[in-house]
């Protein structure tokens, strides 16, 4: 390649090459919702589908880059982070019920239409407080991260790892998925949350309010990605990496690998809570069926596709999959399934580190 | 005549059945004349207990009966009239319907009741019980005695057992109570106990007897709910076995961890349909297509186990991550194409006569026979699966290359070929829960989807790498889990057994029967 020529080392030749891709790239995607006001017929135009699935693909960038620091910094792969998404999603679905009030359409001032309808008589103890926004936020955050906590502390404390730990992590979401399955939790159960009527003062349905939402989505993903760069340049980060490779020889040379996996696995999933968080007023529902083990391993795949232990992996193997995805679904339905499935076994077995693996293979 | 004896014998003989139609006519008399005769009539028929007059009685309620003015009677059905008792097709003409009022009515309802427990038909005796139970009568306690006297079915005879005891305690007679009372507290029926509860208002001076007997009814339903459970908690661990049985071997034995497992008992259930369907031409094999099944669907999932390993999964050894990823995609893979291949709906098996029913056990506690079955075959998979590891030359070679594959490659074994042979070993294994399970699960492409988690916990609970681990592994996390269920829900009682095995792997990560040694150190 004519780079090769440049005195500067390969990898760090890609890495800028990388950083200036992505940051086209997210600078393409703040233009999306402006172009989207041009005419029908200006050559320029993108049309509402293409913004609105842009917005989701940026969530689920943010969910790549959770799992990416959880499995490609810390090692630890988390078949469950769909569950700790769909927790953060049903607290701000939470929140956007709690904002419809007396609009239902059984009228009632306080209680969502599925509780009337399950004869509710008042509201149940944990959708107190829902109704304001800066405690559904904390929510979104608390909510995930304390089952991480739990879920974590529990395992890396009897060092459960590997295969166990991801056995674990898809179990924990099926459990949840059971239970939010079932009516008399309190959240809908089948039919979970939608119907949503405005955020903030304003209602959802608009254009204005669209692009507000996608350019928060598009926000999140940039302050969670210098958040992972930040991190994983410290020294917590490099003590991270190095139990990912070699956990015990960490824990021999005196470090609490307990407490720097917790760390990573309880953040980890705080993003991902806020990914589902601003996923829910774009698609405007959110139902028991995101908890589903499959919706996980997905997320693992964007990740394994992208280049795990590489940042800017995670949030190309998100949008690649995806779109992907979206032009096979609708292109040739059967098919789709195949080229997930092809998709695990040709990158486990010939493209380690994804994507990016076989960019720095090529500059080398 | 010359021989007069002769003649005398024929003519007994000739007369003998004539002597008991003569008993019935005679109980006939008065018929129609008026309503209390007609009563009277009905109820000589009733306690006459001869079968022969159900028609008779049955073609009255439901006003069929015709009297002629000459005094005979007459049957209108479909075919014609004939003549009652007798049966001689006759003439209608000159007759008239017998009428009934409320007084017939009642004596004809208990004169069917009991000339149905007689009846030869064992549904009309079941259903006769029933109705007598249900109405309770001290009259009918004689005519119950000469049923039980003649019954050799037993539920039936249980029924009517009950229903002579909830008879015996409306007599007058104190001691009469005193037995009816004793033999409904002897039972195990919720409706027996609903009955002694129901006579305790009537009879304040048996209050105490009465309590003890439905303490005692409640004893018995207590055990008979207990044993309930105990079964389906061992009929899902045998299911459990089945599922995780494959995997103790490939992931127990091997360690390597298989996410398309599930997908190969979908497989081996798939099977099971084409060799039921293969089978459709040939009547005479049609019984055994199910046995046929399990040979069959364990060397077609063996095949294909052998060929994930030697294809795909040899090459990521020592990356348990990779392999977990992997095996996902080849299932996600393996249950499109069947989905494509057989479409998404469920698929019917035919379950063999033999499977079918229910058995009742001492006690009445009731198990279904597939179950049973299921249960049985789980523990002769389990024993087949030891015995191939302790006792053949393949396991011996198998376990030397878990302990040392060094070593046991010097010794000569080829390691290559005995993972090869492990990993279709454990996948065959598979393909037989496949066959087992498509009895009592619906047979679609997502039926492994449901067993996989579960399996792993089983494992994991049991211990990795020992079969014993994951014997009781199954049966302990089945039986906590229907135990669980009456009072949690089916669902919460899942979510329960989840968090438990990961509290219970808190204080024994290594699972139940924990593998001895530093080899254990991942």
């Amino acid at each position: 390649m004519s780079l090769a020529v440049l005195p500067a080392a390969p990898d760090a030749r890609l890495r800028l090459g990388l950083r200036a891709g992505l940051g086209l790239f997210i600078l393409l995607l703040a233009v999306m919702p402006l172009l989207n006001l041009l005419p029908v017929s200006h050559p320029l135009h993108v049309s509402d589908f293409l913004v609105s699935i842009t917005g989701k693909w940026i969530c689920y960038a943010i969910l790549a880059l959770s799992l990416d620091l959880a499995w490609g910094y810390a090692g630890i792969l988390s078949l469950g982070h769909g569950a700790f998404f769909a927790l953060g999603g049903y607290a701000m679905g939470m929140h956007l019920m709690r904002l419809i009030g007396p609009r239902g359409s059984y009228g009632h001032p306080i209680l969502p239409d599925f509780m009337v309808f399950l004869g509710y008589q008042e509201l149940p103890w944990y959708w107190l407080g829902f109704d304001s926004f800066p405690f559904a936020m904390l929510m979104v955050l608390l909510v995930p991260g304390t089952l991480a906590l739990v879920v974590g502390w529990l395992s890396f404390r009897s060092r459960i790892t590997g295969v166990y730990l991801s056995i674990l992590t898809q179990a924990m979401t099926f459990a949840l998925m059971l239970a939010f399955f079932r009516n008399d939790m309190g959240f809908g159960g089948n039919n979970g949350f939608t119907d949503f009527k405005e955020l903030l003062g304003q209602p959802l349905n608009t254009t204005a309010m669209r692009s507000g939402l996608f350019y928060a989505s598009l926000l999140a993903l940039v302050l969670s990605f210098l958040l992972c760069l930040r991190i994983t340049r410290s020294k917590y980060g490099r003590v991270l990496t190095a139990i990912r490779d070699a956990e015990s020889r960490v824990r021999f040379l005196g470090y609490d690998t307990t407490r720097h996996k917790l760390f990573a696995f309880v953040l980890s999933a705080m993003l991902a809570g806020v990914a589902g968080a601003l996923y829910v007023p774009q698609v405007g529902i959110i139902n028991p069926g995101e908890f589903s083990p499959a919706n996980s391993i997905e997320a693992v795949i964007w990740v394994a596709v992208g280049g795990r232990g590489t940042l800017v992996g995670a949030v190309l193997g998100a949008f690649t999959v995806n779109g992907l995805k979206t032009w096979l679904t609708s292109a040739a339905p059967d098919l789709w399934l195949f080229v997930l499935g092809g998709l695990f076994v040709l990158v486990t077995l010939f493209l380690p580190k994804g994507l990016i693996g076989l960019a720095k293979g090529r500059t080398k | 005549m010359k021989h007069p004896l002769l003649a005398f014998l024929l003519l007994v003989a000739l007369a003998l059945p004539a002597r008991a139609q003569d008993a019935l006519t005679a109980a006939l008399e008065g018929l129609g004349t008026g309503f209390n005769q007609t009563a009277e009539a009905v109820d000589r028929l009733g306690a006459s207990g001869d079968p022969r007059a159900l028609p008779l009685l049955r073609a009255l309620t439901e006003g069929r009966l015709l009297r002629r003015a000459d005094g005979t009677l007459l049957i209108r059905g479909e075919a014609g009239v004939i003549e009652a008792l007798a049966g001689a097709p006759a003439e209608a003409a000159e007759a008239s319907p017998v009428r009934l009022n409320n007084r017939v009515r009642v004596a004809l309802r208990g004169a069917l009741g009991r000339l149905q427990l007689l009846s030869p038909d064992a549904a009309e005796r079941q259903a006769a019980a029933d109705a007598v139970f249900r109405s309770r009568s001290a009259d009918n306690v004689a005519v119950l005695e000469t049923a039980l006297g003649r019954e050799t079915v037993p539920a039936i005879r249980d029924r009517l057992l009950l229903a002579l005891a909830a008879s015996r305690l409306m007599a007058s007679d104190l001691a009469d109570k005193m037995a009816g009372i004793a033999a409904l507290g002897a039972s195990a029926s919720p409706e027996a106990r609903a009955v002694l509860l129901e006579m305790r208002g009537a009879n304040p001076g048996l209050a105490a007897q009465i309590d003890e007997a439905v303490a005692a009814v409640d004893r018995r339903l207590a055990i008979r709910r207990a044993a309930e459970t105990v079964f389906q908690g061992l009929s899902l661990g045998s299911v459990l076995l089945l599922a995780a049985l494959g995997l103790a071997v490939t992931f127990g034995v091997m360690g390597v961890i298989n996410m398309a497992h599930g997908e190969f008992v979908m497989l081996g259930a798939y099977t099971t349909f084409i060799v039921q369907e293969a089978l459709r031409t040939i009547p005479a094999l049609q019984p055994w297509s199910l046995p046929l099944a399990v040979p069959i669907a364990f060397l077609v999932t063996a095949a294909c186990g052998a060929a994930l390993e030697r294809g795909l999964i040899r090459h990521l050894y020592g990356r348990p991550l990779e392999t977990l990823l992997m095996t996902f995609g080849v299932g996600m893979m393996i249950q499109q194409a069947v989905r494509l291949a057989f479409g998404a709906q469920n698929r019917e098996i035919i379950s063999p006569a033999w499977m079918q029913g229910t058995l009742m056990l001492p006690g009445g506690v009731a198990v279904t026979q597939n179950r049973l079955w299921i249960l049985v075959f789980s523990l002769v998979v389990l024993g087949l699966t030891v015995a191939a590891i302790r006792l053949t030359r393949f396991g011996l070679e198998m376990r030397a290359v878990t302990q040392k594959r060094a070593i046991a490659a010097s010794m000569g074994i080829r390691t290559g070929r005995v993972d090869a042979l492990t990993f279709a070993f454990g996948s065959g294994i598979a393909g037989i829960a496949g066959v087992a399970l498509s009895q009592i699960d619906n047979v679609s492409p997502n039926l492994g989807t449901g067993y996989i988690i579960d399996s792993f916990l089983v494992v994991v609970f049991g211990g990795v790498g020992s079969l014993a681990g994951t014997l009781v592994g199954a049966f302990g996390l089945g039986t906590i889990n229907k135990i669980l269920e009456p009072w949690a829900g089916a669902v919460l009682a899942k979510v329960f057994v989840l968090v438990a095995v990961m509290l219970f792997i808190q204080r024994k990560p290594r699972g139940l029967f924990a593998q001895k040694g530093r080899a254990a150190d991942a």
